[in-house]
C-alpha cells in the first residue's frame, strides 16, 4: 500500500470468532517526519497533561519572587527550581475561595484547584481537571491515566472522573512497574509484533459485558446509575487497554523501558525521595512510549506525614507545633521540608526534560501542574497559594514567568492551562472560584 | 438514679417523641417505591472469601487491597454505597479473575468444579459449558442466572473457545466475564413490594440471603441459604429464624464479627500505620501485625466463645499475646517464637492492679491514634468519643496557634498535660477539648508504641480526670465508668445496624433500635443477642433512605 493511499484514519474491521473486533491501523514510519518527532501531515506529537501535589504549602513571605514576568529572580527559598526556571511558569497571589462555608483544613483548598469547586464536606469530590484534560488528550492511550502517591496510602490523590469517588492511587513502583512494563507491554520500537490472541478474547468478553448494561441501568436509582456508568466507563477503558494492546505501537524513538524498581515505602524524607523518584522514572517512560498521556501524582496527603527519623514530629505536626523562630521569622523545619518538596518537584521536571525527541524535549509537549492544599499551613490559610505550573505543552503554553495574580481565584491557573489545551468551555469552577479570563499573555 | 433508671425515663419520652414524629409524617412511613435495585460495592476481603468459599481454598488469589474505600459517618461500609469502580481497580479486578479463571479450569480443578466434559477438548460445547455456567451464576450473581445471561456467556465462552482452541480456556473466558460483571463485583439489592404493607418495598428473597450471609459471616451466601431464598422460606419469620441461628452458631461467624469491628475500630488504618523504630525500638513490624490480630482475637473470644458481654470489653483483663507483643507490654510469656516458625497465640490475663484493662490498653488502639513520634492525648480521645461512643467532635478552628505544646524544653511544661493547659482553660478550645482530652491525658501512660510509663520527660503523669461528672484516678478506674455510659451500648447497636444494611438509619428505625439497646443493657449485650434482633426485623431488609 503506499502512503498517499492510506491515511491514519483508515480502520481494519477484523472477526475473531465470530465477533467484531476492530483493529486500528498501525502507525507506520512513514507517518513520522525526518526528525521523528511529528507525523508527516505536520501534526505533532500528542500533548500530556499531569498534575503533582504536595502538602502543606510553602514558607510564606520567602517564596514569593519579588519582580514579575520573564526575568524575575528566583527566591532562595525556591532555589531548587534553578535548573528549570525557563521551563517553568510561579503563580502568587492566589486564593481559593469558600463562599461562607467551614474551611475543610488540608481539603478545600486542593479540592478547589482541582475541581473547580469547594464543597460543604468531604465526600461530595467531582470530576477533576485531569478529567477534562484528558477527554482531549488521552483518548486512544492504553491507560487513560496513572495514579500514583509516594506516601504509601492509596486514598491521597486528586483525581477524580466524576462523584462516585476519588481514583485510588498505586502506592508500590514495583506494582506500577509490572502494571506499565510488565503483561500486555509491547515495545514500540521492536521491529515484529503479533497481536495476542487473549487480548482479543478479553476485549471480546468486556464488550459483551458491557452490553447487558441496559437492563441493570433501567432498574436502579438515578444515584447508582452515576455509579453504574462510572463502573461501565471503567470497562470501556479497559477495553482500550486491550485495544491499544492489539495494535501495532507507533515506534517512538524517545522510548526506553526502564530497568525493574524495588519498594522502599514509609514517610521518612529519604523514603519518599527514592518512591518519588522511581514513580516520576516510570511515569516518564510510560509517556515516552505513548501507554498514557495524563498522569497524577502525589507526593502524600495533605496532612504530610514526611519526616526525618528520631524526629518526633511529622511534617504536618511540625507546622502546628514548630515555634516560629523569633530572629528568622518562619519555623525552620517546615521551611527545610517545604524545600525538600521543591527538590522533588524539579527532579520530575529534569526528568521529563531529559527525554529528548528530535529538537526537543517530552517536557515541550506536557503541562505539570503543580499545586498545593494552603498558603500558609499553620493557620490553615487559603490565600497566598503557590502554584507551579511546568512544561509549555507543545507550545501552547508560554514559559519562565513569574505571574503576580493578587486575590485572584487559583483556579485562574487550571483555567488558563484548560484553554492552552483547547479544551472546556468559556469558563470554570463555581460560585466565587468561577473564573472566565485566562491570563492571555500566557497563551501562545 | 442509676444510669439505667436515667435510660428508662430517657427512653420513655424518646419513644413518644418518635411515635409523635410518625404521626405527623403520616401513616405511610416514605419507603420508596420508585426504586428497585441498589448498588453496594464488594470489599477486598468480601470478594476472596466469596471465591474461596465458592470455588474452594485451593484458589490462591495473589491479595493486596484492591480499593481501600471511603470512610462515611464512620464506617467503611457506609462509603461502599457511595463509591463505584474506578479503572484502576477494575483492572486490578480483571487480573483477579483472570488468575482464578485459570486456576478453575486448569486440569488439577475442573474434575471437581466443572460437573461436565466438554464432547472435545478444542471445540465449544454450549451444552456443558452452559451448565457450569448456570451452577457458578447462581453463586457468583447470588441469584439464579436468567437465561439471557447464561445464553450471553455460552455465546462469550464458545468465540474464546474458537479463538483459542481449547474448551477449558473459552470457559475460563466467560468466567472472567462473570468475576468483572457488576451483579458480581456489586451487590445488587433487588426489592419487591412488601404483601403485608402493599405501598411499601422490601428486599426480595435472593438480596435477603445476600445482606444476611454478609452481615453475620462477610461472605456469599452459601448454598443452603440460597435454597431457603428460592424456596420462600426467608419470607417467613420462622424460616429466616432458623437461618440466622445456623449462621449464628457456626464458626464462620467470627469472620463477619471482624470484618465489623476492623470496620468499626478503624483497623483499615494499620495499612499506614507508621511509629518511628528509632523512638520506639519495641515496635517492629511485627508487633504492628500481632496488635491487629490480638485485639480481634481478644473479640472473638469474648464476644463468641465465652458468649460475654460486650461493655466488658473495656474492663476485662483476659486477652491474647505473642512474643513480640508480650515485650511491649512487659510481661513474660511462658513460650517462644522460632525465627520464620508459627506465631504462638498465647491466652493472658493481666493480673489484678496491672494498667492493661479492657480494649483502650491494648497496642492497636494506642498505636493507631497517636503520632509516630508522639502521643496524642486529642487523638486517643477523639477515638473513644467518634468510634466507641458515636459522639461527633468538632474540626478544630483553622488559625490554632500549637507552638507551645512542641516545646517540651520549658519546666513549667514538662508533660502533653501540661503543654495542653490552653485546651483546658481558654474557653473556646475547652468547649470540645474537654470532650477528648481528660480520656487521652488518662492513657498518656501507655506512649505511642503502647509501652507503659509512670513519668514524662522527668515529671510524673497525672492520669486523674472526670467523665460524665464521675472523677477517677487512673486508667483502672476509668474503664468502668466508660464501660456502663449507655452510649457504649447505643452506639454499637447502631453501628451493627448499618453495617449490616450499609446506609443510615431512618428515624424511626432509629427508635426501635434505641430500645434494642435498653433492653439488652437491662440483661447483657451479648453479640449474637444483637445480631439476632437486628437481623430478625423487618427493617434490615428494606432499603430506606431518609
Amino acid at each position: 500500500m503506499s502512503v498517499n493511499k492510506i491515511s491514519r484514519r483508515t480502520v481494519l474491521r477484523g472477526l475473531v470468532g465470530g465477533t467484531a473486533v476492530t483493529v486500528g491501523l498501525p502507525m507506520l514510519e512513514c507517518f513520522l517526519n525526518t526528525n521523528g518527532t511529528a507525523y508527516a501531515a505536520g501534526a505533532p506529537l500528542p500533548r500530556c497533561f499531569g498534575t503533582w501535589f504536595w502538602g502543606l504549602g510553602l514558607t510564606p513571605n520567602l517564596w514569593e519572587p519579588t519582580t514579575t514576568g520573564r526575568n524575575y529572580q528566583l527566591p532562595d527559598h525556591l532555589s531548587a527550581l534553578e535548573p528549570i526556571k525557563d521551563k517553568l511558569n510561579i503563580y502568587s497571589g492566589m486564593q481559593v475561595f469558600l463562599d461562607g462555608k467551614v474551611n475543610q483544613n488540608h481539603y478545600s483548598g486542593a479540592q478547589g484547584q482541582a475541581t473547580g469547586r469547594v464543597s460543604k464536606n468531604g465526600s461530595d469530590y467531582s470530576t477533576s481537571i485531569d478529567t477534562i484534560i484528558g477527554e482531549q488528550v488521552g483518548r486512544g492511550t492504553r491507560f487513560r491515566s496513572i495514579e500514583a502517591t509516594c506516601d504509601g496510602d492509596s486514598r491521597t490523590g486528586w483525581s477524580a472522573r466524576d462523584s462516585s469517588g476519588l481514583n485510588p492511587s498505586e502506592t508500590s513502583p514495583l506494582a506500577l512497574y509490572t502494571r506499565i512494563f510488565g503483561d500486555g507491554f509491547t515495545d514500540p520500537n521492536l521491529a515484529d509484533f503479533t497481536p495476542d490472541t487473549t487480548a482479543m478474547v478479553r476485549h471480546s468478553v468486556l464488550s459483551a459485558v458491557s452490553d447487558q448494561r441496559k437492563a441493570l441501568l433501567r432498574s436502579v436509582s438515578p444515584s447508582d446509575r452515576i455509579r453504574l456508568d462510572g463502573y461501565f466507563s471503567s470497562v470501556r477503558d479497559l477495553e482500550q487497554k486491550l485495544s491499544f494492546e492489539l495494535d501495532r505501537p507507533t515506534p517512538l524513538p524517545a522510548c526506553t523501558v526502564p530497568e525493574p524498581t524495588s519498594d522502599d515505602l514509609g514517610p521518612l524524607v529519604s523514603q519518599v525521595e527514592n518512591t518519588h523518584r522511581q514513580f516520576a522514572r516510570l511515569i516518564v517512560h510510560a509517556l515516552s512510549c505513548g501507554q498514557t498521556r495524563v498522569f497524577n501524582l502525589s507526593l502524600g496527603s495533605a496532612f504530610s506525614r514526611l519526616r526525618t527519623p528520631g524526629e518526633p514530629s511529622g511534617y504536618h505536626s511540625l507546622t502546628h507545633e514548630e515555634p516560629v523562630d523569633p530572629t528568622l521569622g518562619y519555623q525552620p523545619k517546615c521551611k527545610w521540608l517545604g524545600e525538600q518538596c521543591m527538590a522533588f518537584f524539579a527532579e520530575l521536571v529534569q526528568e521529563l526534560d531529559g527525554i529528548r525527541e528530535g529538537d526537543n524535549t517530552l517536557l515541550d509537549r506536557i503541562v505539570v501542574f503543580g499545586f498545593t492544599d494552603h498558603g500558609e499551613a499553620r493557620m490553615h490559610s487559603m490565600k497566598r497559594l503557590p502554584v507551579l505550573t511546568a512544561g509549555s505543552g507543545g507550545g501552547r503554553l508560554n514559559t519562565g514567568y513569574h505571574v503576580a495574580a493578587e486575590g485572584d481565584a487559583a483556579t485562574r491557573v487550571g483555567f488558563t492551562v484548560q484553554q492552552a489545551f483547547g479544551v472546556g468551555s468559556g469558563s470554570w469552577g463555581t460560585e466565587s472560584n468561577n473564573v472566565s479570563k485566562p491570563f492571555s499573555h500566557l497563551l501562545a | 438514679m442509676t444510669p439505667h433508671s436515667i435510660n428508662r425515663d430517657v427512653r420513655g419520652t424518646h419513644t413518644v417523641a418518635a411515635l409523635c414524629a410518625y404521626l405527623v409524617l403520616g401513616a405511610s412511613v416514605p419507603n420508596t417505591t420508585a426504586q428497585e435495585s441498589a448498588l453496594v460495592r464488594l470489599t477486598t476481603a468480601q470478594y476472596e472469601h466469596s471465591v474461596h468459599d465458592i470455588f474452594g481454598k485451593s484458589i490462591k488469589i495473589d491479595g493486596g487491597i484492591v480499593d481501600p474505600g471511603m470512610r462515611e459517618n464512620g464506617l467503611l461500609a457506609l462509603g461502599s454505597r457511595k463509591l463505584t469502580l474506578s479503572a484502576a481497580a477494575l483492572e486490578r479486578y480483571e487480573s483477579l479473575a483472570r488468575q482464578v479463571a485459570t486456576q478453575v479450569t486448569d486440569r488439577r480443578h475442573r474434575a471437581t468444579l466443572i460437573p461436565c466434559k466438554p464432547q472435545t477438548e478444542t471445540a465449544p460445547d454450549p451444552e456443558c459449558a452452559s451448565q457450569f455456567i448456570d451452577r457458578a451464576g447462581l453463586f457468583l450473581f447470588r441469584r439464579p442466572a436468567t437465561n439471557a445471561e447464561v445464553q450471553s456467556y455460552v455465546s462469550m465462552a464458545g468465540s474464546a473457545t474458537e479463538t483459542l482452541g481449547d474448551f477449558y480456556d473459552g470457559l475460563g473466558a466467560a468466567l472472567v466475564g462473570m468475576l468483572v460483571a457488576p451483579d458480581f463485583l456489586f451487590r445488587v439489592e433487588r426489592t419487591e413490594p412488601d404483601p403485608s404493607q402493599p405501598d411499601t418495598q422490601r428486599l426480595d428473597a435472593y438480596s435477603r440471603a445476600s445482606r444476611l450471609s454478609f452481615f453475620l459471616w462477610n461472605t456469599t451466601p452459601d448454598a443452603e441459604l440460597l435454597a431457603a431464598a428460592e424456596s420462600g422460606a426467608l419470607d417467613s419469620d420462622a424460616g429466616l429464624q432458623q437461618q440466622i441461628d445456623r449462621l449464628l452458631s457456626s464458626r464462620r461467624s467470627a469472620d463477619g464479627l471482624r470484618a465489623f469491628f476492623s470496620d468499626m475500630l478503624g483497623f483499615d488504618g494499620f495499612a499506614t500505620l507508621s511509629v518511628d523504630a528509632s523512638l520506639y525500638p519495641k515496635f517492629t513490624k511485627n508487633v504492628a501485625d500481632d496488635a491487629r490480630e490480638q485485639t480481634l482475637r481478644t473479640l472473638v473470644q469474648h464476644l463468641l466463645d465465652k458468649n460475654a458481654d460486650y461493655r466488658d470489653l473495656f474492663v476485662t483483663r483476659d486477652t491474647f499475646l505473642t512474643p513480640a507483643l508480650a515485650a511491649v507490654y512487659g510481661v513474660p510469656l511462658p513460650r517462644s517464637q522460632e525465627l520464620g516458625g508459627a506465631v504462638p497465640w498465647v491466652p493472658y490475663r493481666f493480673p489484678e492492679g496491672d494498667p492493661h484493662v479492657g480494649l483502650l490498653t491494648h497496642v492497636s488502639f494506642l498505636s493507631l491514634h497517636s503520632h509516630p513520634g508522639t502521643t496524642s492525648p486529642t487523638l486517643r480521645g477523639k477515638a473513644v468519643r467518634e468510634n466507641i461512643l458515636c459522639q461527633r467532635v468538632p474540626p478544630p478552628p483553622g488559625d490554632v496557634d500549637f507552638s507551645l505544646v512542641q516545646d517540651a524544653s520549658d519546666p513549667a511544661f514538662r508533660t502533653v498535660r501540661q503543654r495542653l493547659t490552653e485546651h483546658r482553660e481558654n474557653p473556646t478550645c475547652a468547649a470540645c477539648h474537654r470532650m477528648t482530652d481528660p480520656i487521652g491525658l488518662t492513657l498518656e501512660v501507655f506512649d505511642t508504641s503502647g509501652v507503659y510509663r509512670t513519668t514524662e520527660n522527668g515529671a510524673p503523669i497525672d492520669t486523674s480526670g472526670t467523665f460524665r461528672r464521675q472523677p477517677y484516678a487512673d486508667v483502672v478506674e476509668l474503664v468502668p465508668i466508660l464501660r456502663n455510659d449507655p452510649a457504649v451500648t447505643s452506639c454499637l447497636v447502631n453501628r451493627a445496624f448499618s453495617y449490616g444494611t450499609a446506609r443510615m438509619p431512618s428515624t424511626r428505625e432509629l427508635s426501635w433500635l434505641f430500645d434494642t439497646g435498653a433492653e439488652l443493657m437491662d440483661t447483657e449485650v451479648t453479640w449474637r443477642d444483637l445480631m439476632r434482633r437486628i437481623a430478625r426485623n423487618e427493617d434490615f431488609y428494606t432499603n430506606v433512605f431518609d
